[in-house]
């Protein structure tokens, strides 16, 4: 199989292993593979949210009643979220963010790049782990420490997937 | 006549059976710590707008218990969006209550949107809850506290309170405590 295909599946596969069962996301091309896996699997509730933050108060309820959750954004949706982390931060809910990241490399639309260009800034300042992945190789790896991280220590944790490991939007068809 | 905040509180957790109860910032966590502390409270001192999605992701985590969010018109207002993610998903032991009083209380009475008609009964009706409710007078509440200990699909309902802000009182605030003994309270490890 393809590495650069299929690591979307192996994302998939690790939120399983992690025992997952709510997945909260705001549509996403590059999550398309990994949200509709989630929306075919009947063991996970799959929640198309209105904002980001959503998200994080999502997950935060999901653990209360004993879920573990996954939020799924794009980098500009980080922005939306920050406040909210406050709910994490100061109860210390495990929250397992993935995030794919624009305005990074080859970026064609210039507004994503003032979001795109302080996601891992803004992170740190919110007490987030980062897990960076450039290749598919990486993928895998970023988010079992992330699930471990996030779950184990009940911390946010964040599973950055690089543009580059996403691919140049394509513009024009 | 619009109903007094505290007693509507009263009203709706005195009988609460197993329900889990999510209060938003401000006013209607003070509410609920009068009502009476209770580990199955997981009082929000923050989190602005994020109330009903909490109750969301604990309605769906615990799909055997009913789970009740009451909170404020100038917290859903912030949270708006919520309303129509539940609306979509509809989890059918999950109910969300609005006590509106027109005002933002705790930060010196300005009017909210509510205030000017933006009506959230119809915004929750337009979202697709399926049942909605306008409580009004105390026959109402009645029936809502009746409702909250047998409903069967997703609900909304405003409570029309007046504008008054009586004595804050404060529950636990340490974040970590609230949420360790609600999950304790439902058996799940701390």
């Amino acid at each position: 199989m393809n590495a650069a295909v299929e690591w979307p599946d192996r994302l998939f596969l690790t939120l399983k292993r992690a025992g997952v069962r709510q997945v909260g996301y705001v549509p996403d091309a590059g999550h398309s593979q990994l949200i509709a896996r989630c929306r075919a699997d009947d063991d996970i509730h799959d929640v198309a949210l209105t904002t980001e933050e959503e998200g994080v108060a999502l997950a935060a309820g999901a653990w209360l009643g004993g879920d573990r959750a996954a939020l799924l954004m794009q980098s500009s949706g980080l922005g939306n979220c920050v406040n909210m982390l406050s709910l994490a931060r100061t109860c210390r809910f495990p929250l397992l963010m993935l995030i794919t990241m624009r305005g990074e490399w080859e970026e064609f639309n210039p507004w994503q790049e003032p979001m795109g260009q302080i996601v891992e800034p803004v992170l740190k300042l919110c007490e987030a782990d980062i897990y960076r992945a450039s290749t598919p190789d990486e993928v895998e790896s970023a988010a079992n420490r992330a699930v471990q991280r996030a779950f184990g220590d009940e911390a946010i944790a964040a599973v950055i997937l690089s543009q580059q490991l996403i691919g140049k939007k394509v513009w024009t068809k | 006549m619009n109903l007094e905040r505290r007693a509507a509180m009263a009203a709706l957790v005195k009988d609460r059976g197993d329900l889990l109860v999510v209060p938003g910032l401000g006013s209607t966590t003070w509410d609920l710590a009068a009502a009476g502390d209770d580990p199955r409270n997981f009082y929000l001192w923050g989190a602005m707008g994020g109330a009903a999605m909490v109750g969301l992701g604990l309605a769906l985590a615990q799909p055997q218990r009913r789970v009740a969010v009451i909170t404020g018109d100038g917290e859903m207002l912030m949270g708006l969006g919520s309303l129509a993610t539940i609306g979509v998903k509809k989890p059918a032991n999950l109910a969300v209550i609005v006590f509106d009083n027109g005002v933002y209380g705790e930060t010196g009475m300005q009017p909210s949107h509510t205030q000017s008609g933006v009506d959230l009964v119809a915004t929750a009706k337009a979202c697709g809850f399926p049942q909605c409710h306008d409580v009004e007078d105390e026959i109402g509440l009645a029936a809502l506290a009746a409702r909250l200990q047998n409903f069967a699909e997703t609900l909304f309902a405003r409570v029309r309170i007046s504008a008054e802000e009586p004595p804050r009182v404060l529950p636990e605030r340490d974040g970590v405590a609230i949420k360790n003994r609600f999950r304790a309270a439902l058996g799940l490890k701390a």
